[in-house]
């Protein structure tokens, strides 16, 4: 299969990707890196020119995912479309649930009651502490530790997805949060699960954090490659953890502060050489943030209804207009944009992926590195395909 | 953080003989957006980038809408000048009727923006662009010099929708393949014909598919 030809224009300009030139006089090698491949994330797929084993070009190619979602909510309606937003980050759906609902609670004005944002904020914690720890544990195994490290990730993951089953009734397809609140309401059996759940997180983030600070190997590979300069970051649209290890200090929780986010105490982790070993950092010490908010959650979480009680379900027609509503998702900010018609279907419904548009500065990253760093900083990016595709 | 008003005022003082006009949103979210012309669109932007107060460095939303053509039926009174027989006699008389007149009000394709702030931690600020037409002419300059984070998002919109962005370093299809045809995201795509993929059909696919096939058979009947 041919790989891409290189029709881009090498415009001037501080934002735009650099040019490496070849040092040898031979043939630049092609290689296409995927969609079969066991470390893009899914299927993927990146048109690689290599000088030896230096990276000259590099086009990402995706499409492979593409299910048309966006098209499929104009004919499905509302309420349809939040079964799809569980397969977009198919790792998070509950954000991916949360971000929606946000939109079109945005668009009709709903109001959600206290104890659904607390469930919220504790779901979306516990999802962030999932996606974080399968990340470093997916990049771990992408050196090479075939499996293992990656295992003690999926361990703590059981435990929370058997907390998702036991309120939501499905392990990761969700569908749990509606427009005006959420589904089912929490038992306190159920609370007291996540209290034990919770009580055993900090032992894991130290056990998993000695694996990326005692190894070695890891830190001779990451530390120093892939470099993101924060002023490229942020006109490069890029978000979420990527984006404060550029050292940029933007996360949507403190920024809009949608939800109930002002009431917790949390920081936010910056990183100072914006590499991948920061990127990993970042996103371990923002699993050891969550685990406080989750903390806080439990302590404060109100009695009450899960849903809006003005809430309409069958018939929901929202008025004429557009919202766009956002959230830090684990992977980035996640948006929805959504223009009514007035009709029970959205007239644009429009998500803004954040693994698509991280993935823009992926080949100014790795210009002019070896094959095996591309790798790594692929996997630093973090993307799901489902998000990038829809 | 300004209102719509205040940034268009900011963006005519710094601009001068910017094409825009507020379009004020209806819905309780309150963001109201800027319909900027396409040609003063890209100092438009670089001043909004650049501008120390609003500082919006930040692309975080490029989308395409497809305003399809509208059909519109009013009624119009027409005063008209006709012969009459009057006493018996063919005199011009002045008659007033009411016409219904059909005209087809012509979409566009969109393509709107949200920028923030990451700087003054401020936003959203929403620009639009519109083009004239929805056949030939869908030509909108690219905002990826200013933006990079749109460098991908044009692409798609380009892919899924057909707006031409002109100045874009790279425009092709993003999620489609390159051989591919039509714009899937437009409110008149219809599907390619192609059932021999389809190995269990049912319900409306099957009703195409049968049709398909006919006119297959039918075409290999007459070949």
């Amino acid at each position: 299969m041919a790989v891409a030809e290189d029709k881009t224009e090498r415009l001037p300009g501080w934002n735009r990707p650099r040019q490496v030139e070849p040092d040898g006089e031979g043939e630049l090698l092609e290689v296409a890196m995927g969609p079969h491949h066991p470390s893009t994330h899914g299927v993927f797929r990146m048109d690689v020119a290599l000088d030896g084993e230096r990276v000259i070009r590099l086009k990402p190619v995706f499409g492979y995912l593409h299910r048309n979602h966006e098209k499929i909510a104009e004919g499905a309606g509302y309420l349809a479309s939040m079964p799809f937003t569980d397969r977009l980050d198919y790792m998070c759906p509950l954000t991916n649930n949360w971000a929606y609902a946000l939109a079109v609670e945005k668009l009709t004005g709903q109001e959600v009651p206290e104890r659904a944002e607390y469930l919220r904020v504790i779901l979306g914690e516990l999802t962030r502490v999932v996606n974080h720890s399968s990340a470093i544990g997916f990049l771990i195994q992408e050196m090479g530790a075939s499996g293992t490290p990656l295992m003690y990730a999926f361990k703590q993951r059981e435990k929370i997805l058997d907390l998702f089953e036991a309120l939501t009734g499905a392990r990761m397809m969700v569908n749990y949060m509606r427009f005006g609140g959420c589904r089912v309401d929490a038992t306190p059996a159920w609370l007291a699960g996540v209290r034990k759940v919770l009580d055993g997180l900090p032992q894991f983030a130290d056990e998993f954090e000695n694996l990326l600070r005692g190894n070695e190997i890891l830190m001779a590979r990451t530390q120093g490659v892939g470099i993101l300069r924060p002023e490229l970051a942020v006109n490069a649209g890029v978000t979420g953890p990527m984006l404060r290890a550029s050292g940029v200090n933007y996360d949507i929780r403190k920024v809009d502060g949608y939800g109930i986010y002002n009431r917790f105490k949390f920081r936010v982790p910056l990183g100072e050489h914006f590499d991948v070993y920061d990127r990993f950092m970042i996103r371990m010490l923002e699993m050891r943030e969550s685990f406080g908010i989750i903390d806080q959650a439990l302590k404060d979480i109100p009695g009450g209804p899960v849903m809006d009680p003005k809430a309409k379900i069958r018939g929901f027609r929202p008025k004429p207009g557009e919202a766009y509503g956002r959230i830090e998702a684990p992977k980035g900010e996640l948006g929805f944009y959504l223009i009514s018609d007035g009709s029970p279907n959205p007239y644009r419904y429009r998500i803004r992926p954040p693994s698509l548009i991280n993935l823009t500065i992926l080949e100014d990253m790795c210009m002019g590195v070896n094959v095996a760093d591309v790798v790594l900083i692929f996997g630093s990016v973090d993307i799901v395909l489902g998000e990038v595709d829809r | 953080m300004k209102t719509v008003e205040e940034i268009k005022a900011a963006i005519e003082a710094a601009v001068p003989g910017a094409g825009l006009e507020v379009v004020s949103n209806p819905s309780v979210s309150g963001q109201h957006s800027l319909l900027m012309e396409p040609r003063r669109a890209v100092e438009i932007a670089t001043f909004l980038r650049d501008d120390a107060g609003l500082a919006l460095d930040f692309l975080s939303n490029a989308t395409g809408v497809d305003w399809p053509d509208k059909e519109i039926s009013e009624k119009v009174k027409v005063t008209r000048t006709v012969m009459r027989p009057v006493d018996g006699v063919e005199t011009p008389v002045e008659e007033t009727v009411e016409e219904t007149r059909k005209r087809i009000v012509p979409g566009c394709l969109e393509a709107v923006y949200h920028l923030y702030s990451v700087e003054k931690k401020q936003g959203p600020v929403v620009i639009r662009m519109k083009t004239v037409n929805r056949s030939d002419q869908v030509q909108l300059p690219s905002l990826t010099s200013i933006w990079r984070s749109a460098e991908f998002q044009e692409r798609e919109i380009f892919d899924l929708f057909g707006i031409v962005f002109t100045g874009h370093p790279d425009l092709r299809r993003l999620l489609m393949w390159d051989e591919f045809k039509d714009h899937p995201m437009r409110r008149d795509y219809v599907e390619p014909d192609d059932f021999e993929y389809e190995p269990t059909a049912h319900d409306e696919v099957l009703k195409r598919a049968q049709e398909h096939r006919a006119k297959v058979q039918g075409l290999g009947a007459k070949s």
